[in-house]
């Protein structure tokens, strides 16, 4: 335990449990944040991270244990306890109304009634002070994620917490701009406050934290100092046992290839006011590779992927073409039955109905494509077939489940992403278009899908990726294209790119001048 | 200091899935027993008015059979429906369109008889009935509209044009004033089943048959599956390539064909011509049919013969008693209520909690757990 000025941590949990039916999301829980460090939290997508921060934050309530707030025992049983505390969070998921200005947002908060221009004020002072550049009159649904991160933070600095939560911060930003944030957290830190610092990022994590705690399954693994240790030492700890490395085998002559699926002069317009326009998008994947699409979250790679597999159709029928053929104006069944497959982000509930057992969920994209062996004469399903072939796929991916044939929700995330990515690739599909292919997905699982990918692609068929984990894309793609404000750059080969390349280019910058025009922030 | 409080479950609870409309059906015999006492009868002898005694002969087996067959044809195809998460609240008004459309045979043209006119009729009421179940099918793709308002308004509509017609331009003219129209002719009433027992009639063959075909449509088939993934996930469905809209006008007509076959089956077999009001609120109450047999068209056989008893019942106690035949609505309403309630039980569980901080037991198969909604 570090010492500090008067022997006590700021902050001290034992034995803190959460039990969610029969997951114990938390279990037996001790952590201990000093004053003035930066303390990262560290662990795989459902360790009980979350869960964890949202019992200190009083936002759930803990079945077991005890938290400690300057030496003093103390129950957080709601955010209004926790920020009288000095407890501040900033969430991953921002809770902003878009139709409000910032300073108003801020004022919601707040509670006290205090007039918007003195917060307006206030706000603007602290994000000058803090190098968080933000103008408090400016509409949020006009700002990027990153300035509605900026005001997540000024407000919760404006209530002068001691101890700061950020919950995966930099998921939603670009690599400049998450060198901004590091600056304002060692501010933070020099002057004596603690920050929480959760994430699964290894290489940040190394960068700015200087004690981690690891959870995996609920349970502290192990305390350490991340600067002492190395990317794949914390990958071990998170993780449990060494994830096999990715293989990518180069292609050959791909610019002689044949486009299988292209992309012309795409644009759609906002099917809501805070939906993303696309805007002339132009891009072939050929018969062999895999093009990954790198962007920041929201800025039109859901609109395009609906807008690619059918389930928003388009006006021109020749924007997108599968194989040589009109598809635009065809629905998504119908692109299917020109040999393309899909997978979308969400798992439950788009890409399979969570109360339906997984042979009905294979049947849900393949009723169509696979209709003479599923599907007999008078549309009876024959569940025999779907039976066979979704244990063949389980299989195949390798998905761990526990009845025989479970509903999609009963499984974890990886393990039904694996069922999804395992139902398309089964038939092998020409054109395979998948976004945020291991989102929410362990470390095994994912190498596994992005294994599978790449292996499709080099049997001679087309694969997209959309993802938001640059170390993804640079682990799979022949070639990365930048998403940005609804528009494509074009692809850069994988030789030639580099995360700063990318990530200029996701900030918004124009390929060839992205100094001029990286927003001076 | 002690409190109750509902935990999620995991998974849903196939235990309390079945015994939810039985814990429901006791609590429902509890709250009357109350009610009976209150209203100063022995709830044990008002049980056995109510209950034993409308059935224990074969005669009164066959009119609980008539009582069942509409709320079973009516709920099975509700039951669709409401598996699509479309709420068609209007099957009382499909009901009576299919009664209407459905006489017109004999009622317009009397002097057509012979035996293409019953198949004829029953067609006609099928038609009339998704006819008018299109209507708010319509309402809702085109427009918006919340099929529950619209279906429901569209009650009260075919209520009043029944009462203006019988009244007015298909009054029976030999019918000293009463408003109601000529008796069908033989070839256009529904035959009873075993006419030396009782007065069951084929309506309630009809309804065995669609409570097995919906059943395969659910359980086996294509379109049965559409049905469950758009009700239950509409983005998957979408995903999948089912549109829902077609999904909307499937479920209309469906049931509504449905309801209009019970609604001419019950004008042609039960009556014999048609009246201002040609049903006692089946379309409505088949709406609790349709949720105490567990939106199975199985579950709805079972539910149906309940729910039919309880009309009979009603009937008895007002008879035997003297007490208003309402109660019978009190019972439905009871039943449905505490369905509803019991279901709670099928997601959650109860917990009493103490004062300290008790330490759960069963600890994490995480394997097996679902994904935390928070866990990113």
């Amino acid at each position: 335990m570090s010492a500090n000025q008067d022997g006590t941590n700021l902050l001290e949990v034992r034995g803190l449990t959460k039990i969610f039916g029969t997951l114990t999301a938390c279990d037996h829980i001790d952590l201990d944040i000093a004053r003035g460090e930066i303390h990262a939290l560290l662990g795989e997508n459902g360790a009980g991270k979350s869960t964890l921060v949202k019992m200190l934050f009083g936002s759930l309530e803990p079945n077991a244990g005890e938290i400690f707030w300057n030496g003093q025992a103390v129950r957080i049983s709601s955010p209004g306890v926790a920020k009288k505390l000095g407890i501040g969070m900033v969430f991953q998921h921002f809770s902003l109304f878009e139709a409000l200005t910032a300073a108003e947002n801020i004022a919601l908060s707040l509670d006290d009634g205090s007039p918007i221009s003195s917060i307006a004020a206030k706000a603007r002072a602290l994000s000058f002070s803090y190098g968080l550049p933000l103008d408090p009159e400016s509409l949020v649904g006009d700002l990027s994620v990153g300035e509605r991160q900026r005001i997540e933070i000024i407000r919760c600095l404006l209530q002068t917490p001691q101890l700061i939560i950020l919950d995966e911060p930099t998921s939603v930003l670009t690599p400049q701009e998450a060198d901004k944030l590091f600056e304002t957290l060692e501010r933070l830190r020099s002057e004596g406050k603690s920050i929480l610092y959760i994430s699964h990022r290894l290489e940040e994590v190394k960068r700015i934290c200087d004690r981690a705690t690891v959870l995996r399954h609920g349970k502290v693994v192990g305390h350490c100092n991340p600067r002492e240790e190395t990317a794949s030492s914390l990958a071990r700890m998170m993780v449990g046992n060494e994830v096999q490395a990715v293989v990518r085998a180069p292609v050959e002559g791909i610019a002689t290839a044949l486009p299988l699926l292209e992309i012309r002069n795409l644009s759609r317009k906002p099917a809501t006011p805070f939906s993303i326009p696309l805007k002339g998008i132009n891009l072939n994947v050929r018969a062999g590779e895999v093009i990954g699409i790198a962007g920041v979250a929201g800025n039109g790679q859901g609109e395009f992927f609906e807008s690619v597999s059918g389930e928003v159709l388009q006006q021109d029928a020749v924007s997108v073409r599968i194989r040589g053929r009109d598809a635009g104006g065809l629905t998504i069944t119908g692109r299917r039955l020109l040999g393309a497959a899909f997978v979308p982000e969400e798992r439950l509930g788009h890409g399979a109905a969570p109360r339906m057992k997984l042979s009905e969920n294979l049947l849900l994209s393949r009723h169509a494509t696979d209709g003479k062996a599923f599907v007999g004469s008078g549309g009876m399903v024959k569940s025999a077939a779907i039976q066979a072939a979704s244990q063949r796929i389980i299989e195949a991916m390798d998905v761990r489940k526990s009845a025989p044939d479970p509903e999609a929700a009963a499984l974890s995330g990886g393990n039904l992403q694996k069922f999804i990515v395992g139902r398309e690739l089964d038939r092998r599909p020409s054109v395979m278009v998948v976004n945020q292919p291991t989102w929410g997905v362990d470390a095994g699982a994912a190498a596994h899908i992005r294994q599978a990918l790449i292996e499709l692609s080099r049997s001679g068929s087309a694969v997209l990726v959309i993802s938001q984990d640059l170390d993804e894309l640079f682990e799979i793609s022949d070639a990365i294209a930048v998403m940005h404000n609804g528009e494509l750059s074009k692809p850069m080969p994988i030789a030639e790119a580099t995360f700063e390349k990318v990530g200029l280019l996701m900030g918004g910058a124009e390929p060839g001048h992205a100094e001029h025009t990286l927003e001076t922030a | 200091m002690m409190r109750l409080e509902l935990v999620k479950r995991p998974q849903r609870s196939m235990l309390f899935s079945a015994l939810s409309p039985f814990i429901a059906f006791a609590l429902t015999i509890i709250a009357g027993a109350v009610m009976f006492a209150l209203l100063g009868v022995n709830p044990l002898t008002a049980f056995n008015i109510y209950f034993i005694e409308p059935i224990s002969q074969v005669w009164q087996l066959h009119e609980l059979a008539i009582k069942a067959a509409p709320l079973i044809l009516i709920a099975v195809g509700l039951s669709v429906c409401y598996k699509a998460n479309i709420w068609n609240i209007g099957a009382e008004g499909q009901f009576i369109l299919g009664g209407i459309v459905g006489s017109m045979v004999p009622v317009l043209f009397p002097q057509f008889e012979g035996p293409l006119v019953l198949p004829l009729m029953l067609l006609l009421g099928m038609v009339g009935g998704a006819a008018y179940a299109a209507i708010p099918a319509l309402l809702k793709t085109r427009f918006g509209t919340n099929e529950i308002l619209t279906s429901l308004m569209l009650v009260y509509v075919a209520q009043l044009f029944l009462d203006w017609l019988v009244r007015g331009p298909w009054r029976d003219p030999q019918g000293h004033g009463f408003p109601q129209t000529i008796q069908f002719n033989d070839s256009a009433v529904l035959p009873e089943l075993m006419p030396d027992a009782g007065r069951a009639n084929w309506g309630f063959v009809f309804a065995l048959v669609a409570a097995v075909l919906v059943w395969i449509l659910m359980g086996r088939m294509l379109k049965g599956f559409e049905v469950r993934v758009l009700g239950s996930s509409p983005r998957a469905g979408r995903f999948a390539g089912f549109g829902l809209n077609r999904m909307v006008f499937f479920a209309f007509l469906l049931s509504g064909a449905l309801a209009g076959l019970a609604g001419i089956s019950e004008v042609s077999g039960a009556i014999g011509q048609l009246q201002p009001v040609i049903s006692p609120g089946y379309g409505f109450t088949a709406i609790i049919v349709a949720f105490l047999g567990r939106l199975n068209p199985l579950g709805i056989v079972a539910a149906g013969l309940v729910l039919a008893l309880t009309y009979l019942g009603g009937e008895a106690v007002q008879s035997a008693l003297g007490i208003s035949d309402k109660v019978a609505r009190v019972f439905q309403g009871m039943l449905l209520f505490f369905v509803l309630g019991c279901d709670t039980l099928i997601h959650y569980r109860i917990r009493v909690i103490g004062l300290a901080l008790t330490k759960p037991e069963g600890v994490a198969k995480l394997e097996a757990a679902p994904k935390l909604k928070e866990a990113r």
